[in-house]
């Protein structure tokens, strides 16, 4: 069974999605790609301040097993990344809807609309396994 | 279609990520790779490796044939039980495969040789044997099991694991071997710790692998046993060396034995060539992961990486990198990683033995005073 928080929305490259209070997104990566994944041990972040568009690579997860490129789900400023993960990496494996990656501002609100929501997420997962 | 080893029912029980390695469905980790790891650093661990082939090497001119055969030579294993590890090389001096061969009795011998490889080796080894006129058999073991135990408590658990066997391997030094009834114990291993290697008959294996769990010893999968073998320094077949690379370019010179005038395969092309590589340790300066096929900038021209890996006794990244032969222990290079250069030392490998890091100079080397 895919674990997928029915709050969030998520992309079909695994990421996941929150919508903040002032209109920010927090962004990380799903329970099934960390699973995926295996054992992390280290986060090339985005600098903050970077604008990327959206489906842009913005951060790379290295694995015991490979380097996997994070995307931007939408077009936006990058604001924030998450500090807290360095040298604690492990953290992302043990709960991915916690230990979220970055934060950007979106160029468009309207954007969102295109992302997944949990049913059809959990759905294109389950069909990529 | 994959293969499966007698113990494959078990691993899918035990909930273990299942990959196809050459040609086999193994585990890659029962849940997390890191902690696997640490366990054989710091207790014991347990490897399903019935996928590699023990080859039996029978005879009156077993001694003969092996002498020709390897690059190495087991003249050395002067009584029974002892092993070494070689490689067999072709005309060309390239590495067939990389092995332990163990040393059973007069006109008997084992070898262990990779799983990938091992059909390829087969008909090597007959041909080498028709070609010569040698009279030996070459028995592949297909009726046996493999389990390596290793780490540091790995002899004592295994030994409360099984009754009696204490007595008949307590004595054993490293790189020899015993059998204990008909099951063959040899202390030898892939990780850079302490253990023994234990080949079965296979039916008795799913036991045996439930008694070890029992005595305290972790299963561990793929994933782990790599970067064991990595932070030890230890070559893999098809990764480090192939056949278009010889052992004086895989860092396995010392492999090699050219003391006698023996006239084994690839000895004169050995003999003719002048090494314009060698494989190196690098320890990443900077954060991120080496990984193969990286390219290396070095000040006497480029290298690439053989195999990388996050060290999980370092917490840092490290490597095997076939670098220009002028390159030193020592010596700073670069590794391009994303568009980005990164700044790696060049140390002697292993970098890490029985637990300890011999690294740390390099390290500390290299932090700003």
């Amino acid at each position: 069974m895919i674990k997928t928080p029915q709050e969030l929305k998520y992309t079909a490259s695994h990421e996941w999605i929150r919508q903040e209070a002032d209109g920010s997104l927090t962004v990380g990566i799903t329970d099934f790609a960390q699973e995926a994944l295996g054992d992390i041990v280290f986060i090339e972040f985005p600098q903050v301040g970077r604008v990327a568009e959206a489906g842009e690579a913005v951060a790379v997860v290295e694995s015991v097993k490979a380097a996997s490129d994070i995307y931007a789900p939408v077009a936006g400023e990058i604001v924030a990344v998450n500090d807290s993960l360095r040298d604690a990496w492990e953290g992302l494996n043990q709960d991915a809807f916690a230990a979220w990656l970055f934060r950007m501002k979106p160029a468009n609100a309207g954007e969102l609309a295109g992302l997944l929501d949990a049913a059809a997420y959990a759905a294109s997962a389950e069909a990529s396994k | 279609m994959l293969e499966k080893t007698i113990l494959n029912d078990i691993h899918r029980e035990a909930g273990a990520k299942l990959v196809d390695f050459g040609g086999w469905e193994m585990p890659l980790h029962y849940g997390s790779q890191i902690e696997e790891h640490h366990a054989v650093r710091r207790a014991a661990g347990m490897f399903d490796v019935s996928h590699m082939r023990a080859v039996d090497v029978v005879g009156a001119d077993a001694n003969a044939f092996l002498r020709r055969a390897l690059a190495n030579d087991v003249a050395k294993l002067e009584a029974p039980g002892r092993a070494l590890y070689s490689c067999m090389l072709n005309a060309h001096g390239g590495i067939v495969d990389d092995l332990i061969v163990y040393f059973l009795g007069a006109g008997a011998y084992r070898l262990v040789v990779n799983a990938g490889t091992a059909d390829k080796d087969l008909a090597w080894l007959a041909r080498l044997a028709t070609e010569q006129g040698l009279g030996v058999e070459i028995v592949p073991r297909t009726d046996v099991a493999m389990i390596a135990v290793q780490g540091p408590e790995a002899r004592e658990r295994t030994w409360r694991a099984f009754a009696g066997m204490q007595a008949a391997t307590e004595g054993l030094r490293p790189f020899t071997a015993a059998f204990f009834r008909d099951w063959f114990v040899a202390r030898t291993g892939y990780t850079g710790e302490d253990g023994f290697e234990v080949v079965l008959p296979a039916p008795f294996a799913p036991n045996a692998w439930h008694s070890l769990a029992r005595a305290g010893v972790r299963p561990c999968g793929l994933g782990a046993r790599d970067t064991l073998r990595l932070e030890a320094g230890m070559s893999l077949y098809g990764q480090d060396m192939d056949e278009t690379t010889s052992p004086l370019e895989s860092g396995l010179a010392w492999t090699v034995d050219r003391k006698s005038d023996r006239d084994f395969v690839g000895r004169a092309a050995l003999d003719a060539s002048h090494p314009a590589r060698a494989l190196r340790g690098l320890l990443l300066l900077d954060q991120g992961v080496l990984r193969a096929h990286q390219k290396v900038a070095t000040a006497h021209g480029e290298g690439e990486i053989t195999s990388g890996t996050f060290s999980p006794t370092l917490s840092r990244s490290v490597a095997l990198a076939r670098l220009p032969a002028a390159v030193q222990p020592g010596d700073r290079v670069t590794v391009e990683i994303r568009g980005k250069p990164l700044a790696a030392a060049v140390v002697p490998h292993p970098f890490v033995r029985q637990g300890r890091s011999l690294v740390d100079s390099h390290l500390n080397a290299a932090r700003p005073s």
